[in-house]
């Protein structure tokens, strides 16, 4: 309820389903490509660009050891470097968020966790809520969680919104991301709409991928889930974060992702508090092009460590 | 954001505000004369007097060009004629496409110095020139290749031959473009062409001289004269010639066509505008705001179906307003070069000075102005990007043809009223109509009086689609098959 001129008038909100045209957001999305982005303003994206990497590890074949070398290169990607920043984060499954926890104590870099039934989303809530908490319990900093695309497919938004509030309550302290896994919704109007319920719901980021499902981050579909969280921004003056993840896998194409943060949300979003890359293989060819920038020509692969 | 807050990390690299840096198009390779005259037959030749054409962004003189004198003309429209009954009108149409495709494929090679050279003479930004004049240029140029030898199959079977040489004089908002639209179906079609380029702008017809040069093309198929306005009307009122084209304002237009009356000379015009940019409220609004922009910004406004007009469905008009201002905050203005640059500089004093006298108008009719709070550089033609709300139908702004960076935006309530608006008005040329719904699309684009209407885009543009207008806005049409009627007899 509020009050115009002395009349009551209702909290009523008209339905948030907007549409997109594809065409134009492709187009778009293109021509913010073409930014050129050169030497100083170069270097500074490419820095920026490590800060907000979520180094992921999402295998199978995952292990202590195995974690313990992302996170140490996450913590100094170019060792005797302390010009290159640490990246944003760490992401692992649940099971290995305490060894990363320890593994990146003191550091700053966050531990971030994918959780409920990640990748599918395929469970009940209760044991979804079960492993968020226990996950945050081990020391997660952030939860990367997936919405429940059987059902959004079938039309049941309110278990859909249901579902990410109450991870929200779950994860307590810690910071959560709701996957829309853009590539099974499709359409850039489902995104929209996902992109909308997500932050009604209580989403503090919104992440396009689980990077298992191709296609998997696209610069369209960021395009239109920024221009969502900007209209959040402009109606209630609340910022929510951004995480493209899978398929980034090129200095260049990170470039083109921080240009169209720029030109979309504006300086506030260019830090790693509401920009994020989820990552892997972006972290190396980043750091290629900044030894570019200091050495005048490409290294090999072969002096920078896996992970 | 919830009520969490996160403590920002303290790395140097989290420094707010990104700045680009400027990132020039070098200029070192490209080159051209200090002095042009004229080209006719097939050479280049000198002229009796000289006039200096500018770089808009930095108002220094780039070359001097002939003040073609009526004689000039004379021998440029002989040139044609003997270009046209010696060699062109000889040629196997097929021999003729090879030229044509020949000509596309050399403006492809060279593309990179047409696009710098457009850009440094015209103003507009390199990233308009280098994707949207250029590659649309060459684009005309296949296109029409392909027509030459299959002109008896474009109208029914019907039998066809050229008009003879054609007197066209182009306008200086897309100098290499307009020369391509017009040179390239009347040679497809048989035609020889004597060309006047405005006189702001009549660098990059000297460089398509050379790439006729370098083609080969037979001496006198294509003449280009310089000059003002009084060289159009030398060749326009030429005796000799069998058709003309003209593009540029309808003032101009209707002059043109006054003197032709009775005199058997075939006659297209494309003039100005005043077009409507219809947004409904179930449009997709993030992209109907580029397609606003793309509207009224593109090559800084000069564009004759240029969505001038905007028509906002009122229970919408705040957020479309409140969007707006934010996009032009983002807007980039500065010098053509930068390839990051958005909108570039106004191509003349003259022009600056009439945009200036608008901004004035709409203020002093009583609309509001909302203007990019971009910097704008020291020197050269430059204007902050602007739209005004609070226009009505009365307003000047509304009503002119402002030819710049200039956005009316008014309000309807219905899509009866937005058509009756949006036909409000003596031009007929584009409109732009903005809707989710496509039986609303068609429904509204049917009932629209203007040559080109977009559906839920603006300023989009193909060799394919025939281009022309309505009302004052002129007749004829350039591109796509109907782009030939223009240059050939059709002979039931």
């Amino acid at each position: 309820m509020s009050v115009h001129n002395g009349v009551v008038r209702s909290a009523y909100h008209p339905p948030a389903w907007k549409a997109v045209d594809a065409v134009a957001v492709e187009a778009r999305a293109a021509a913010l490509g073409t930014r050129s982005i050169k030497k100083a303003a170069k270097l500074q994206g490419l820095l920026l660009a490590v800060s907000m990497i979520d180094l992921t590890t999402l295998e199978g074949a995952d292990t202590p050891g195995k974690v313990r070398d992302l996170c140490a290169k996450a913590m100094r990607p170019l060792p005797g470097r302390s010009d290159i920043p640490s990246t944003g984060a760490v992401c692992v499954y649940p099971p290995l968020v305490a060894v990363a926890k320890e593994a990146l104590a003191g550091s700053g870099v966050k531990v971030a966790a994918v959780a409920t039934y990640f990748p599918s989303g395929q469970g009940d809530l209760a044991m979804k809520l079960d492993e968020v908490r226990r996950t945050v319990e081990a020391g997660a900093d952030e939860i990367d969680m997936v919405i429940d695309r059987r059902a959004f497919l079938m039309g049941d938004y309110a278990k859909v919104f249901d579902e990410i509030a109450a991870t929200v309550e779950a994860c307590g302290p810690a910071h959560l991301k709701v996957i829309l896994e853009t590539g099974e919704l499709q359409t850039y109007d489902k995104v929209r709409f996902a992109s909308q319920l997500a932050i009604d719901a209580g989403a503090h980021f919104i992440k396009t991928s689980t990077g298992k499902v191709q296609p998997a981050a696209t610069l369209p579909v960021t395009l239109v889930m920024l221009e969502v969280i900007r209209e959040h921004y402009f109606k209630t003056g609340k910022m929510v974060g951004m995480k493209p993840a899978g398929g980034i896998r090129t200095a260049k194409d990170a470039l083109k992702y921080l240009v169209m943060v720029n030109e979309t949300l504006g300086d506030a979003w260019m830090s790693p508090d509401w920009f994020r890359l989820g990552a892997s293989v972006l972290l190396n060819d980043l750091l290629m092009q900044l030894e570019k920038e200091r050495l005048g020509a490409y290294d090999s692969l072969r002096y920078h460590t896996l992970g | 954001m919830a009520t969490k807050k996160q403590t920002p990390k303290t790395t140097a690299a989290a420094a707010p505000g990104w700045k680009y840096e400027p990132a020039l198009e070098s200029t070192d390779h490209v080159r051209f004369e200090k002095r042009y005259g004229h080209f006719i037959d097939g050479k280049f030749t000198a002229a009796k007097s000289y006039f200096g054409a500018i770089n808009p962004a930095t108002e220094e003189q780039l070359a001097e060009f002939g003040q073609g004198s009526a004689a000039e003309v004379d021998t440029a429209v002989k040139s044609a004629r003997r270009g046209y009954e010696k060699y062109w009108s000889k040629l196997p149409p097929s021999e003729r496409a090879k030229y044509l495709y020949r000509i596309a494929r050399l403006l492809q090679e060279h593309a990179r110095e047409l696009a710098i050279l457009e850009t440094m003479n015209g103003g507009k930004p390199i990233k308009e020139s280098r994707d949207v004049d250029l590659p649309l240029a060459a684009a005309h140029f296949f296109y029409y290749a392909g027509w030459a030898d299959k002109l008896q199959y474009a109208f029914g079977g019907a039998q066809v031959a050229p008009l003879g040489v054609a007197g066209q004089v182009i306008p200086w908002n897309f100098p290499l473009l307009m020369a391509a639209w017009k040179i390239a179906p009347a040679l497809a079609c048989g035609n020889t062409v004597v060309l006047k380029a405005a006189e702001t702008t009549p660098l990059t017809a000297m460089k398509l001289a050379e790439i006729f040069q370098e083609a080969d093309l037979p001496p006198g198929v294509v003449n280009f004269v310089n000059g003002d306005g009084r060289t159009g009307a030398a060749l326009v009122n030429h005796p000799d010639i069998n058709k003309v084209a003209f593009t540029g304002s309808t003032e101009v237009g209707r002059a043109i066509q006054k003197q032709l009356a009775g005199t058997g000379k075939r006659l297209t015009l494309e003039l100005g505008g005043k077009g409507a940019n219809i947004i409904f409220d179930d449009a997709a609004l993030d992209q109907a705001i580029e397609g606003i922009i793309t509207g009224i910004f593109f090559n800084q406004g000069h564009v004759c179906c240029a969505g001038s007009r905007l028509l906002v469905q009122e229970s919408i008009h705040d957020e479309v307003v409140r969007r707006l201002t934010h996009r032009l905050s983002t807007l980039r203005v500065g010098n053509p070069l930068d390839k990051n640059t958005d909108v570039g500089a106004i191509n003349s004093r003259a022009q600056l000075d009439k945009i200036e006298a608008y901004l004035g108008y709409g203020v002093e009719d009583g609309a509001v102005r909302h203007a990019a709070p971009c910097p704008l550089p020291g020197r050269g033609f430059f204007v902050a990007p602007t739209f005004f709300t609070g226009v009505a139908p009365a307003h000047r702004i509304a009503a002119d043809e402002i030819f710049g960076p200039v956005l009316s935006v008014m309000t309807f309530r219905t899509p009866e009223e937005a058509v009756a608006k949006a036909n409000a008005t003596p031009y007929g040329l584009s409109a732009g109509i903005w809707t989710d719904k496509g039986s609303k699309l068609f429904a509204v684009a049917s009932q629209l009086k203007a040559g080109v209407i977009w559906g839920n885009s603006f300023n989009r543009f193909d060799a394919t689609s025939p281009f022309g207008g309505f009302k004052e806005s002129g007749f004829g049409r350039e591109g796509g098959r109907q782009g030939l009627l223009p240059y050939l007899e059709v002979r039931g």
